[in-house]
């Protein structure tokens, strides 16, 4: 089962090869066997997954199944799930079981997807590495020393070890696209607005936007469809029609203008990373496309600019984690203060601490616009660059990351130096454009992603060119060593 | 040293909304604990807010009423603080781009003039949970049906001199939210409720001085004890050569104190920014508009026409205006009675008196303005005098009965019998005979003030139910016979 | 910008965190080096640039005042850590 994609699977379910009950199951099994390995699952919800595989069946037999009816899934652990528990990875929330669905989560159950379990992740989603998590580090498939990247570090290194065919992920800034670099999987941010954010934990709410990570464009495509919609419950939801994103993935590239921005392919990219996306590049302009030089000259102040931001909005976003009403409470406390300041010291950990701490510096009185407003501004001075790099070309693409996964532990040490990993990624979500990964090859064992980037609600687009890519190349068809399906990689990959 | 008092209100009126400002649930008094809640009022993770129009419409409204400049673009900020009452750690509010912006509101003096107090901006924003502090093990209990209700805290310039000041400024803006429906003005639930900021400076001296802020203060009454305690307090301290501490206090009604509020004594730094989770609000002139045209008749315009065209004294009239509620009853017993004049005598009379003693509002009063009006067209049908009438209507108070069963059952219907009234008239002169002889020798211009004690007596005999008019006639006309 | 101990002492209180003696030196340091990558920032020309909140400088869309959800006290009262008659509980509250 687990080299399946979910397309295959949504095709076999309908013919009846399996049932969703069986795949279910098996799906479910294999994790509890194989994922000790990776620790890319926080807890599974088998009880509920069962039920809902039992419903998608009935609904398969009735003729009334939608494509990912009884296809297993699982969300990374941001999201929140009515009935099972919820944690965001951190010891805040170890014993949260929300009452409520998340807006996507919802959707994907209407459609009768089945989430088999919550993935793991950085804290409450900060971070470029899982390592960030109560739940412990999280290990890439490709290479057992090396990060799976972070965020959403669980869903990708989940999906790259054939354990579940799709996962839910969030990108804050870079969360679904660096992991799914790392981890050779197909990942998209949508356009800021696309896909609710009701029901997913708040990270930084100007930036968060929740994606899928698969194993091919088309499976992305099939996931977004589900996932992408207005909802009247979040405010910043936009209102405006979701195209079936299948639909065009097989359209030529043809006259495609790709712009690359001289600032992607600066000093601090590793050579090989930079060979590999090169060589992508020539692919898509040999099926037709035209590459221009283009410059996003503000580039670099998003790393500044982000972690002024999403500190700033998530310091406020993670005060209600006070143990009042949910989540983690300390013993004993001697009074209000006592109780508050040993409560979310105890609950948190270190890296949510320090952004914590970063944000109410920043918002705090005489600093503030001097951080926050400032940020504001150069948010804008980068949303104006894609705007006049958007109106030359089609997309713009690049590296996502500036080198090939790392080994674990090797940045744990120095936040900063971790946080300029997130380079190439920042810059999309402070713009608020859609942006997605797709693997370009590897660098000694471990993948490389290719960075697409469009214009606002381009999220076809980028899923037509990504696709393209994918019937010409076959990088993103290579299967870990760690997972024993690397004996059917073919030479090019190994 | 002579002082002069400076006071700024700022008053937090709970919009009427079916729902709360940014969840669909209800809102409504007196529910039991955590029953009107959802995750968006609980701060539960990853819930959103959506912001209800009706507050936003409530808003815009307000400030065309008070001649306000409207802001056509308004941002939600979060004013970040840490109290179990306010589950998210943030109140969601408007900081520097408030929904309403420099507006004015008149107030009548007591010596009759008028005076402008400036309002410096009315902004949105979500109430808080309330604490309960009986013992629940040594902890307090937090209810969070309150929390994200929507409030308008409107804030004045300190532009008052007196705590009547004050208290007359809560009074019109009272019936300003009253009149246009965006509160149902119940102060005794919290439906409006104000700080006070009070300082002191020397008389003629520019220079504000330091000032205290009094805070939740939910009655006019507790308004002026508050206020005037805290000058009192403030005059000592200054006349003292002390200096007062700007600090937040809290008026105890039970003790006619203020004491410095404990929780408020840490410095605090709310480190506002605009709320990502909302957009910014934007409006245009023609919504602004079309609400400033839907405005109903504003209590100074009431008043003026209460003058012109129901012919009250402007006192009167600025009485019955006070508030939207008082206003209706006056006209409707108007309505029924067709005499402006008597309505408002009563309404301002008895009706006052009975609601002082009882300590309710009109919006409580037994007697409905339908009776009222009933019982005044009595009056002026002559079926009953002016002092049966106040019989009746402790009778309709006590609610014994409709006006004209009271009348069957009291014997107060009025005695209009000329020969009646003529035989008791003779009695009583018959009776009092040192008395009529005082009446005779005494001066033309004395005799009318003389006249009284016979008709008490007339009235006295027919129990109080003679026709005092034909009473007083006859007398004098008998009387002066006697000349 | 560099900040000291103290700082991070009164961010701390702020932040409602309690910050062990042992860890404050960790948190200077960086918290310190945040700020300096930050403070790259402070070199660049924003003058008349309107700050952005909102990728799409959209406007707040507006609900209809009408009730959408029931009571579910039940439901949020069971996943409190203290609660008595449907209240949650806290350390004594003082006014």
């Amino acid at each position: 089962m687990t080299s399946k994609t979910l397309d295959q699977i949504s095709k076999d379910l309908a013919a009846g090869t399996y049932s969703s009950r069986e795949i279910t199951q098996d799906t479910i099994a294999d994790i509890k066997t194989r994922d000790p390995i990776y620790n890319s699952f926080i807890s599974l919800s088998e009880d509920l997954a069962l039920a809902q595989a039992t419903a998608a069946d009935v609904r398969i037999k009735a003729g009334t199944a939608d494509i990912l009816t009884g296809v297993p899934f699982a969300h990374k652990d941001l999201f929140c799930t009515q009935g099972h528990v919820t944690t965001a990875a951190s010891k805040m929330l170890a014993n949260f079981v929300p009452p409520y669905e998340s807006t996507v989560g919802q959707r994907l159950l209407t459609a009768g997807a089945v989430c088999v379990g919550k993935t793991n992740m950085d804290e409450f989603a900060m971070g470029s590495s899982n390592e960030n998590s109560f739940f412990g580090a999280v290990k890439n498939p490709w290479d057992l020393t090396a990060v799976p990247g972070g965020s959403s570090g669980g869903s990708a290194a989940a999906v790259a070890a054939g354990l579940v065919p799709a996962a839910t992920g969030t990108d804050t800034g870079g969360s679904i696209r660096q992991p799914a670099s790392f981890c050779n999987l197909t990942g998209i941010k949508p356009t800021y607005g696309r896909v609710s954010r009701f029901g997913i934990i708040a990270y930084a709410s100007s930036l968060d936007q929740a994606g899928p990570m698969c194993q091919s464009a088309q499976d992305a495509a099939m996931m977004l469809n589900v996932m992408a919609g207005f909802d009247d419950q979040d405010s910043t939801s936009v209102n405006q029609e979701t195209p079936d994103y299948t639909a065009d993935l097989n359209l030529p590239l043809t006259g495609l203008k790709v712009g690359l921005p001289k600032e992607f392919f600066g000093a601090g990219l590793n050579p090989q990373v930079a060979q590999c996306i090169m060589a992508a590049v020539k692919e898509i302009e040999a099926l037709g496309a035209q590459i221009i030089d283009i410059s996003l000259p503000n580039l670099e102040l998003s790393i500044p600019a982000y972690y002024v931001i999403a500190p700033s909005e998530a310091s406020s976003n993670l005060s209600r984690f006070d143990g009042v009403r949910y989540g983690y409470r300390c013993d004993q406390p001697t009074d209000l203060m006592d109780f508050y300041c040993r409560t979310r010291a105890q609950g948190f950990g270190t890296e949510v601490k320090r952004r914590i701490m970063v944000g109410t510096y920043a918002l705090s009185e005489g600093y503030y616009d001097a951080y926050y407003v400032k940020a504001q501004r150069i948010r804008r001075m980068i949303k104006d660059d894609f705007a006049r790099a958007l109106s030359q070309v089609d997309v713009i693409m690049g590296p996502v990351a500036p080198s090939p996964a790392f080994d674990l532990g090797s940045n744990t040490k120095d936040p900063v130096a971790m946080y300029l990993e997130d380079i190439y990624t920042l810059s999309a979500n402070m713009a608020g454009i859609p942006a997605m990964s797709t693997p370009a090859g590897f660098v000694n064992g471990r993948p490389v992603g290719l960075h697409i980037m469009g214009n606002y609600f381009a999220e076809a687009k980028l899923l037509n060119i990504a696709h393209q890519y994918q019937q010409v190349t076959d990088w993103h068809l290579q299967k870990p060593p760690s997972t024993g399906l690397a004996a059917s990689n073919q030479e090019k990959g190994a | 040293m002579t002082w002069e008092i400076v006071i700024g209100l700022e008053i937090h009126v709970q919009l009427a909304t079916k729902t709360k400002l940014f969840s669909g649930a209800k809102i409504g008094f007196g529910a039991a604990p955590n029953t009107q809640t959802t995750l968006v009022d609980l701060g539960m993770p990853g819930a959103l807010p959506v912001f209800n129009e009706a507050a936003l419409r409530m808003a815009v409204t307000f400030g065309t009423a008070i001649d306000a400049q409207v802001c056509k673009h308004s941002v939600f900020a979060r004013k970040n603080y840490f109290y179990p009452d306010s589950p998210k750690g943030y109140q969601t509010s408007q900081m520097d781009h408030p929904i309403v912006g420099l507006g004015h509101l008149d107030i009548q003096l007591e010596d009759g003039t008028t005076k402008r107090i400036g309002v410096t901006r009315a902004h949105l924003e979500e109430d808080a949970g309330k604490s309960l502090h009986e013992d629940y093990d040594g902890m307090t209990g937090i209810d969070l049906n309150r929390s994200s209700t929507p409030l308008l805290e409107i804030v004045s310039e300190p532009d008052m001199r007196s705590a009547k000041e004050a208290v007359a400024y809560m009074r019109k803006m009272h019936a300003i939210v009253t009149t246009i429906g965006i509160s149902d003005g119940n102060m005794a639930q919290g439906s409006m409720r104000c700080d006070a900021n009070v300082s002191l400076r020397p008389k003629g001296q520019e220079k504000l001085g330091t000032r205290t802020e009094l805070k939740n203060i939910n009655s006019f009454k507790f308004i002026e004890r508050a206020i005037n305690i805290e000058v009192e307090r403030q005059i000592d301290i200054l006349e003292d050569g002390g200096k007062i501490v700007q600090e937040t206090r809290l008026y105890d009604a039970d003790k006619n104190e203020t004491r410095p509020m404990r929780s408020k004594e840490e410095a605090n730094d709310y480190r506002y920014f605009p709320c990502p989770d909302l957009l910014p609000i934007e409006i245009d002139d023609a919504y602004i508009e079309a609400i400033r045209q839907s405005l109903p008749e504003l209590p100074d315009q009431r008043s003026a026409r209460f003058v012109s065209t129901l012919g009250l004294s402007e006192y009167g009239a600025a009485v019955l205006s006070s508030s939207r509620h008082l206003a209706d009853y006056f006209e409707a017993v108007v309505d029924v009675c067709d005499d402006a004049k008597l309505s408002a005598n009563w309404v301002m009379g008895e009706v006052a008196k009975y609601m002082n003693q009882n300590n309710i509002e009109i919006e409580q009063c037994p007697v409905s303005a339908a009776r009222l009006g009933q019982l005044i067209c009595r009056i002026k049908d002559d079926t009953i005098n002016g002092k049966g009438a106040k019989t009746v209507f402790e009778g309709l108070w006590n609610q014994t009965g409709e006006v004209d069963e009271i009348i069957a059952s009291s014997g107060l219907k009025q005695v209009n019998d000329v020969f009646a009234i003529d035989l008791m008239v003779d009695e009583v002169i018959a009776n009092n005979p040192k008395q009529v002889a005082q009446y005779l020798e005494a001066q033309e211009d004395k005799r009318g003030k003389m006249l009284g004690f016979f008709m008490g007596q007339v009235m006295k005999a027919s129990k109080g139910s003679a026709n005092p008019g034909q009473v007083n006639g006859l007398l004098a006309k008998k009387l002066n016979a006697l000349c | 910008m560099a900040i000291e101990n103290a700082d991070i002492e009164k961010i701390a209180v702020l932040a409602r965190l309690q910050v062990d003696p042992n860890e404050i030196n960790d948190y200077t340091n960086s918290i310190s080096s945040i700020l300096s990558l930050i403070d790259q920032m402070q070199q660049v020309d924003t003058n008349g640039i309107e700050p952005l909140s909102n990728p799409h400088d959209a406007t707040q869309r507006l609900r209809e005042d009408i009730v959408t959800c029931d009571n579910q006290r039940d439901a949020f009262i069971a996943i409190a850590p203290a609660t008595q008659d449907g209240l949650y509980l806290v350390p004594k509250v003082l006014d």
